[in-house]
């Protein structure tokens, strides 16, 4: 299943409608199964920004890598992900993508990578970049920050590394105003473009939620990143509808309700005819709930092949490895 | 003579050498220079595009190594002192040492981590210090010291072209200048190599046709120089006969040849250069108690420096460090 739009020729609403309404269908399931307690842990669901994920993921390549943070069932979905090995995961099944030892911060298949720790993966998807320049495989990376990423400090290591080695990576901020629930305001300071500039990294900021618009800007970035092999970065400013995590909203529902207006799923609506939309909608719906259906009857992982795992990862010996 | 410095430039040439895939990043790494402590020379003449002289960013390039890993390179960090390791740490405890695992074994990260560590040259609290304890313990990291007696060359050779996880090689800056094999003026020592099917080998030394040893003494890096010293002085000045174990991988520790020779000597001793308080020698005694038979009895000691930060001033300095002096009086106190 290759889900993937590869160029603007394909930049068709319908399909774009399609991949938004994936995630944000998947995402309001994922929330309604927490509520039920059929998932257990945590997960942070990106309902809302589903079109800087769709935008900017569709125009990669498979063969790119993403690397996604704490809110990442957007990009993975978008990236080709299983929506099954998703769901599982979440639900701590041996399908699971990550084989339940993950959860939803910890997802990977090939081309694509997650973890909930702010602003660390920043370095490693710009060394994932420098490898894939190594290896002249045409091959770029996306990592996805936010906001609240800007108060780690090793990301703007990585910015000065990323521009002073010419390393084909491609920073994606989605700005959605809140750092988990510490308004913009009161941990941001500055501008965010001008701190890729002030590294001589070009940036393009977006105020929008029109994934269109996200995703011809998209084209042409990623574009710039693979022929000149530079960092570039894209400034999304967004909003989230759903609460940081699950039950912890203390924004003002005055604030997310003028959001609402700008909801890309309503925003891209009036390009796609009624029937377009409500095809797209019945296969998502499908696709979501035949993904959450299966995840529930398959099996628990088994902590006997923890022990197994954990003999090898003790690694007495460590001769076998080659890539 | 060649030196253990030598020994860890030649396997840094051969590495490179023999896998292109092989990349080093640190600061200040670049010839004329050649790194702080000089195991990088030559190879930013040699190996110009994969030797990358980074800026003050020890995060940044250990976050950076664990990409390189993941997309199927072998990098090598250099991280100029030991103290700036805990720069490093939340890239190695949350992202290098994690991603096997959590994702399921579906990756590797084949990444080295090279720092100089350790005291006994007067650079006072922030330069000095062992930070290894830190990282002892932590999963999916492997923590590994050379030693003079233990081939370094062949070790960080392996580490670097054969291990297939993070790895952290400790590097004491005085056993750079240590010579490579059992110290010259002492012929009558007998090194008797461990398990050699181990990437990580360890040696069992003491002194060839010496009555039965009474002592068990544990160490690693470059310690194992002055307990080899005192083990001298113990056997020539007192008649005590000592076991010297020194091992080259600290965490995941495999105890095995300490507890062999435990159980012959029937008394333990560990030293570190770093502080005692819930460190490699506590891990040892540990391990030691939880292995002995019911009610029988351990005679041990744990040996490191001051729980204090290093001073800068010589006999300052030499009086918090554990010395040849301290590894000798312990050992009378134990089996004097």
């Amino acid at each position: 299943m290759d889900r993937i739009l590869k160029s603007t020729c394909d930049l068709i609403p319908a399909e774009l409608m399609q991949e938004m309404l994936r995630i944000r269908l998947f995402e309001e399931s994922t929330l309604h199964e927490f509520s039920k307690g059929r998932l257990s842990g945590t997960t942070h669901t990106c309902i809302g920004q589903e079109a800087s994920a769709v935008g900017v993921v569709s125009a990669l390549r498979r063969s790119d890598v993403v690397f996604s943070n704490h809110r990442g069932h957007g990009h993975y979905l978008a990236h080709g992900g299983s929506m099954h090995g998703l769901a599982a995961e979440l639900m701590g099944r041996r399908t699971g993508v990550s084989g339940g030892r993950g959860g939803s911060q910890h997802l990977h298949f090939p081309g694509f990578y997650s973890n909930g720790v702010q602003g660390g993966i920043v370095p490693c998807a710009v060394g994932m970049a420098l490898a894939e320049k190594y290896k002249k495989s045409q091959a770029i990376v996306a990592v996805f920050l936010g906001d609240g990423t800007f108060g780690e400090g090793v990301v703007y290591e990585s910015f000065n590394i990323a521009s002073l080695w010419r390393i084909p990576v491609l920073f994606v901020v989605e700005n959605n105003r809140y750092a988990q629930t510490t308004p913009l305001l009161s941990h941001f300071s500055g501008d965010f473009s001008l701190r890729f500039k002030a590294f001589r990294i070009d940036v393009e900021e977006l105020d929008t939620n029109d994934v269109t618009i996200i995703r011809e800007a998209a084209d042409s970035i990623t574009a710039s990143v693979r022929e000149t092999c530079e960092p570039r970065a894209m400034v999304l400013h967004t909003y989230r509808f759903s609460p940081h995590s699950k039950g912890d909203e203390v924004r003002d529902l005055a604030e997310i309700e003028h959001y609402r207006q700008f909801d890309p799923i309503i925003l891209l609506r009036s390009r796609l005819s009624d029937e377009e939309y409500d095809l797209a909608l019945s296969t998502a719906r499908d696709e979501v709930s035949r993904a959450f259906g299966q995840a529930e009857l398959d099996a628990w992982p088994d902590p006997a092949d923890l022990l197994k795992a954990r003999e090898e990862l003790l690694n007495v010996c460590g001769r076998s490895f080659r890539h | 003579m060649r030196t253990v410095l030598q020994a860890l430039n030649e396997a840094m040439h051969e590495a490179m050498d023999r896998d292109e895939r092989v990349v080093f990043l640190g600061e200040d790494i670049l010839d004329p220079y050649g790194g702080a402590f000089k195991v990088s020379k030559g190879l930013s003449t040699r190996f110009p595009g994969r030797v990358l002289t980074t800026p003050i960013s020890e995060a940044a390039i250990t976050g950076i190594a664990a990409g390189l890993a993941l997309r199927g390179m072998r990098p090598v960090v250099e991280i100029m002192f030991g103290d700036f390791l805990s720069l490093a740490f939340d890239q190695l405890l949350n992202h290098a040492c994690k991603y096997r695992w959590m994702y399921n074994d579906q990756v590797r990260v084949p990444m080295v981590v090279r720092t100089p560590m350790g005291g006994r040259r007067g650079y006072g609290p922030t330069h000095s210090q062992s930070t290894e304890k830190h990282f002892l313990g932590v999963p999916g990291l492997r923590v590994v010291a050379p030693n003079a007696l233990c081939d370094p060359k062949q070790l960080l050779l392996d580490t670097i072209l054969s291990g297939d996880g993070p790895t952290l090689f400790v590097e004491h800056k005085l056993l750079y200048l240590s010579s490579v094999g059992k110290p010259p003026n002492r012929p009558v020592l007998e090194v008797i190599p461990g398990d050699p099917s181990s990437l990580y080998p360890s040696v069992l030394v003491r002194i060839a046709g010496a009555p039965a040893a009474r002592l068990t003494i544990a160490t690693f890096g470059y310690m194992a120089d002055l307990v080899l010293d005192a083990a001298w002085r113990l056997a020539v000045e007192q008649e005590v006969f000592v076991e010297v174990v020194v091992t080259t991988r600290l965490s995941p520790l495999d105890a095995t040849p300490i507890l062999g020779s435990l159980e012959r000597t029937g008394h333990l001793l560990t030293v570190e250069e770093g502080t005692v308080a819930l460190g490699w020698g506590s891990e040892v005694l540990s391990l030691a108690t939880e292995s002995a038979p019911r009610r029988s009895t351990i005679v041990a000691r744990r040996l490191g420096a001051w729980n204090v930060p290093i001073p800068s001033s010589r006999p300052l300095e030499n009086a918090v460090l554990p010395s040849i002096q301290d590894i000798f009086d312990v050992a009378m106190e134990l089996v004097g």
